[in-house]
Order: structure tokens, then C-alpha cells, then sequence
């Protein structure tokens, strides 16, 4: 698909639509608008490779629901995560907030400067794009980077570094915490609840 | 420190699996119907017994919200509870262990909740960043319906419940009530005046109530163990037991379930291995999230965690996430970050914040690194209280409080850096002078 003024839903999709439209009460269609860009989102990253919502793609989106296309707009500018100029491959977004700018942030930022990533742009072979994006919600296991759908978190410079050479060659990394935790336990095991570990 | 058979979130780590009959063994969903069976109005007065305040950073007391809702709802004007889950706050990460490790307990608070305010449905609006979060709690949901302890019949009370997950798409705004209340729409997350307050006139134009994910999840242990229980945990008015979520420098950063009202210094010793390089290290500690006012070492150190105690302290409990720093923390920099957030995030819709947020991170920007004159400290703290106060939401207030609590307790740090730099300035010229 080189031409977004096709796109359409796929099959599977089409039934996911209108599975969401019926979730909201009869005349409020409108609030499928966010969960309708989602999915169209995914469409575009499954048959393009790239997660993005171009201008004929949100038109299509807010035909679906009966919406203006400049409130679907709206929506979709208003809102970071619906990328409304193509991202690489794998879209880095690295926090840089507090919690994670205590525990290192700018190692991570080194490492992926080191990899040959720009902040805020997109490298030559298309296959990385990075983003400084703000708190994500996994202080507790910070520093840290989502990639996609993934979280990589308690993160140093080194397995940083590794994560990236391991999708530059198309393998797939460990999610999570890259020192053994579990989740935000503390490390080294639980101090609580022992039994149930 | 709490005895582990006082705790409500038993999986907090996933140890064990997240899904329904895991959760059982646990014992979420046990005799549901009898907990309904006394009644919305009994409910009501359970949780306003147990002293239960809300977790989403306020402290408001959850049992008294609930009845702001009507008594006998206009089948026209069905009520709504809304689940916030757009958990953003700088240092904040204890809803998501909830949501992907214990959803059923979040998803059989719905319910109960929903029930005793009589709402029609819940909308658990999860943020965006929430990916694998947002797909178990759909899945949870899924195996909730297809048991048919929610949906039509719910837990066969004959009360018809329906649950929604709807994901946010990264705007820390649409944590602000009336903001999620306008993303669920399906508009820009800007919030509304209020009057009305959602109680009136919310979602769709109906009653509706908007609860943090930790205050709805813990309802159904509370009627389970009895809201005496829950109120004996803690100081009165700070009752129960409370997620901290510790980050920055200590030994050992997590999540974990304590008492409410542990002191500090029993809360890191015990759960996070210390202060990294020991407690004469501690520098601050921002106490409840990125917008409360951060708090010095010594005044921090024996304080009891909650509400109360840190109000008094000019700080807060916020969502008790505790952003620890030690000595070696650039401190200016660390608050100028957070000042950064603020002005990314402001929904650009009052003046005084969506200007005002820009102006004051430039100029603790360049507090970071000196270059500005000792009255500027000033002016920057009458710019914060004239954003303070003068916009329809709190995150105007929220970008004026780090600041402020800087200023307060490190203004010789700020006024050195000035004097530093201007002493950098002049040695080259003397070196000039001297050749």
C-alpha cells in the first residue's frame, strides 16, 4: 500500500471496529475515536511497518464513526502517542523525567546517541526513530525505554547498547527488567510476602 | 511494619499468575452477591467507616464521594463511574502493578463500587503508555464477562453492570477528572470549569464519579475484612494500608504495601536497603509525586507517611510516590526537569499555564547553570503564585509547587550557582588584564 487513500479495514479489524463503536451507549459513537485511531495505527505498523496515522487514515477513521475529519484530528493531534509523521522501525521513546534522569536517563541517552540515534528524528536505514518522551510510569524500574509495545527497564548504558544491536540484527530482546527482577520488587527478592514468590 | 495477612494486594509482583481463577485462590470474587446483598447505601457507610481516602492523590474521603451520586438515578441519565487508570505523575507506578497483576481486583471493585454509587457502567480509562497493562486488564475483563460475574445479572444479583476499558493516547492531562471525562467523549483532554462537578453533570452530561484505580481495588478486601480493620491501620483520618512506590537513590527502588503513617526511615530501611551511600547521603525527597513540594533530609527522615503529617511539612502524600535524592543530585536541575514536564503537558487552554509553564522552565533553566541575576529568583517565585490558583485545573498549581518547594529549602544553592558563574566570567578578562 503506497497510496493511504485505500486504506481500509481489514476483515479482522472491521469486526474489532464495530466491536468498539457498541461499547459506548447508542449516539455517543464519538468516544470510539481514540480506540478507533489505536487500530488503525496497528493496521498501518502491520502493512506498512511503520505505526502512523497519515491524513487519509484519520479521514477514513472519522467517516467510520460519522466524526468531522478536523475533530478526529483534533484528537489525534492533542494526543502524542498517534504519530502523525512515520516513525522507524522501532520507535524508541526514552524517559527523561526525574525519577529516571536520578537513575541515569542520560547513560541511556548516551548509548543510544553512540548508536548513531538522533532525538527526535529517524536514522537513515528507517529502522530507529527516538523520542525523549516524558514519565512513563515505571519509576520504580527506572531508567528505561519502550520500544513499541515493549518496556525495557532498569537499564544501563551497556544493556542499552545490547538491546539496540540485538533489534538492529532482528532478534528479540528480553522485555522488562534487564537485571532479573521481578516486576518492581525490590532486588535480590521480596521483603514482603515471602511465601508467595 | 505490616503484618503480611494485612495486606490487600497479595500479588503484587505477579509471583503468580493475574487471571480469574488464580485470582479466586486469592479470594477476589468470593461471595460477591453477599457483599451486594446489604445494599448501596450500606456500602456506602462501610467505606465511609473505613476511613478509606481516595489514592489518586487528593485524600478525599472515598465513602463521601460516593454519595454525592443520586439516590434514585433517571433511567434517562444513567450514572457512570469512571476508573482512573491514566496513572502519569512523575514517580507514580503502583496502578500499573495493580492492573497487570491483580485486574480482578480492580475489576470486582468496579463492580461493588458502581453498585453502592448505582451506576450503570464503569469506563476504566487506562493510559496510552499502558500497553501489556492495558491488554490483560481487557483480558480480565473478557474472563469476568464470560463468567458472568459482571455484564448482564452481574454475580446473578440481577444489577446489570458493564465495564469498559478505553486506553488514553499520553496526555498526563486526562488524569485530571474533567479532562478524562472530555477524552471519553472523544475529544482533546482539556478539562472543564467546575461547577458542575462530575456528580451532576459528567460523563455524557450524567452523574458520574471518578475514582483512582488503588481506592476502588481495595474496596472489596475492606467489606471483606470490615472497615474496623482497615481503620485500625494507620494514624485516624490517614487509615489503611497504602502502595509507596520508592524511586531515585536508594539501595533497593520498588513497590510495596505498608501501613499508612510508617515513618520514613522505616519504610526505606525495611523495603529499599537504605539510602544509597547511607542516610547522611539524603539530600530531599519529593514525597507524594512530581508536583508536590519537595521536603529537606532532616525535616523527612522520622515523618510518618501520609496525608497529614507531610501537609504539615508543606508537602504531600499526593500518590505516595517518593522520588528519593542523595547528595550527589544536581537539585536545580532535577526540579527544572520536572518544570520541563509541566510545560509539555499543559493542555495550552488557560493563559497563565500554558504561558506561564514555558517562561518558568526557561528561567530554571538557566538557575541550572547560573546564568541569571539573584532577583530573578524572585520574580520566578511571583510568577509561580501568579500560575498558582489562576487556572481552571491543578496542573497549573502542580508546575508552581516543585518550584516552589526548591526556592523554599535551596535558595543559598540557587543564589551560589549565580554568584559562581558571574566569578567565571570575570577570570578570563583578568587573565586578559594580567597578559
Amino acid at each position: 500500500m503506497t497510496d493511504y487513500r485505500d486504506f481500509t479495514w481489514t476483515d479482522a479489524n472491521k469486526a474489532e471496529a464495530d466491536r468498539i463503536i457498541a461499547l459506548y451507549p447508542p449516539g455517543r459513537q464519538a468516544s470510539a475515536i481514540m480506540p478507533l485511531l489505536w487500530l488503525a495505527q496497528y493496521q498501518m505498523r502491520d502493512e506498512t511497518g511503520i505505526a502512523w496515522l497519515p491524513v487519509p487514515v484519520i479521514e477514513y477513521v472519522a467517516a467510520q464513526i460519522g466524526m468531522p475529519y478536523i475533530r478526529a484530528y483534533e484528537v489525534a493531534s492533542f494526543y502524542t502517542m498517534y504519530n502523525l509523521k512515520p516513525v522507524g522501525r522501532y520507535h524508541v521513546q526514552l524517559c527523561g523525567t526525574t525519577p529516571c534522569l536520578l537513575r541515569g536517563s542520560d547513560e541511556i541517552m548516551k548509548a543510544c546517541k553512540d548508536k548513531g540515534l538522533k532525538k527526535g528524528a529517524t536514522t537513515a536505514d528507517g529502522l530507529f526513530t527516538l523520542t525523549e518522551v516524558e514519565c512513563l510510569g515505571a519509576c520504580a524500574n527506572a531508567p528505561m525505554v519502550q520500544i513499541n509495545d515493549d518496556n525495557y527497564e532498569d537499564l544501563t548504558y551497556d544493556s542499552m547498547t545490547g538491546i539496540l544491536d540485538m533489534l538492529a540484527r532482528g532478534e528479540t530482546p528480553k522485555v522488562g527488567s534487564q537485571i532479573g527482577r521481578t516486576a518492581s520488587c525490590p532486588e535480590g527478592g521480596p521483603t514482603t510476602l515471602t511465601e508467595m514468590a | 511494619m505490616l503484618a503480611d495477612k494485612d495486606r490487600i494486594f497479595t500479588n503484587l509482583y505477579g509471583f503468580q499468575p493475574w487471571n480469574l481463577s488464580a485470582a479466586k485462590l486469592r479470594g477476589d470474587w468470593a461471595d460477591t452477591k453477599d457483599l451486594l446483598s446489604v445494599g448501596p447505601d450500606a456500602i456506602i457507610d462501610a467505606i465511609k467507616a473505613s476511613g478509606l481516602r481516595g489514592r489518586g492523590g487528593a485524600g478525599f474521603p472515598t465513602g463521601m464521594k460516593w454519595s454525592f451520586m443520586p439516590k434514585t438515578p433517571n433511567p434517562e441519565r444513567p450514572s457512570y463511574l469512571v476508573v482512573n487508570a491514566d496513572e502519569s505523575e512523575p514517580g507514580s507506578c503502583k496502578d500499573r502493578e495493580i492492573i497487570r497483576h491483580d485486574p480482578h481486583k480492580l475489576i470486582e471493585g468496579a463492580l461493588i463500587a458502581g453498585f453502592a454509587m448505582r451506576a450503570r457502567a464503569a469506563f476504566i480509562y487506562i493510559r496510552g503508555e499502558y500497553i501489556a497493562e492495558a491488554k490483560v486488564l481487557m483480558a480480565a475483563v473478557q474472563e469476568a464477562y464470560a463468567a458472568g460475574l459482571i455484564g448482564r445479572n452481574a454475580c446473578g444479583t440481577g444489577y446489570d453492570f458493564d465495564v469498559v476499558v478505553h486506553r488514553g493516547g499520553g496526555a498526563y492531562i486526562c488524569g485530571e477528572e474533567t479532562a478524562m471525562i472530555e477524552s471519553l467523549e472523544g475529544k482533546k483532554g482539556q478539562p472543564r470549569l467546575k461547577p458542575p462537578f462530575p456528580a451532576g453533570a459528567g460523563l455524557y452530561g450524567n452523574p458520574t464519579t471518578v475514582n483512582n484505580v488503588e481506592s476502588v481495588a481495595v474496596v472489596p478486601t475492606i467489606l471483606r475484612r470490615s472497615p474496623e480493620w482497615f481503620a485500625a491501620i494507620g494514624r485516624p483520618k490517614n487509615e489503611g494500608t497504602k502502595l509507596f512506590q520508592i524511586s531515585g537513590h536508594v539501595n533497593r527502588p520498588c513497590v510495596v504495601e505498608e501501613a499508612m503513617s510508617i515513618p520514613f526511615r522505616q519504610l526505606i530501611d525495611e523495603h529499599c536497603g537504605g539510602i544509597r551511600g547511607g542516610w547522611d547521603n539524603l539530600l530531599a525527597v519529593i514525597p507524594g509525586g512530581s508536583s508536590v513540594p519537595l521536603v529537606p533530609a532532616h525535616q523527612i527522615m522520622d515523618c510518618p507517611m501520609d496525608f497529614d503529617a507531610l501537609r504539615e511539612l508543606k508537602s504531600g502524600l499526593g500518590t505516595a510516590a517518593i522520588i528519593v535524592m542523595d547528595k550527589s543530585t544536581d537539585i536545580v536541575r532535577a526540579i527544572a526537569r520536572l518544570s520541563y514536564f509541566y510545560k509539555h503537558e499543559s493542555c495550552g487552554q488557560c493563559t497563565p499555564c500554558r504561558e506561564g509553564t514555558g517562561w518558568m522552565w526557561r528561567v530554571m533553566e538557566r538557575l541550572v547553570t547560573g546564568d541569571a541575576e539573584a532577583h530573578e529568583i524572585d520574580m520566578l517565585l511571583e510568577v509561580t503564585t501568579q500560575v498558582e490558583g489562576h487556572t481552571i485545573c491543578a496542573l497549573g498549581d502542580a508546575a508552581a509547587w516543585p518550584i516552589q518547594g526548591l526556592i523554599r529549602h535551596f535558595r543559598p544553592e540557587i543564589e551560589a550557582r549565580i554568584a559562581k558563574r558571574k566569578g567565571f566570567v570575570a577570570m578570563p578578562n583578568l587573565a586578559v588584564a594580567a597578559e
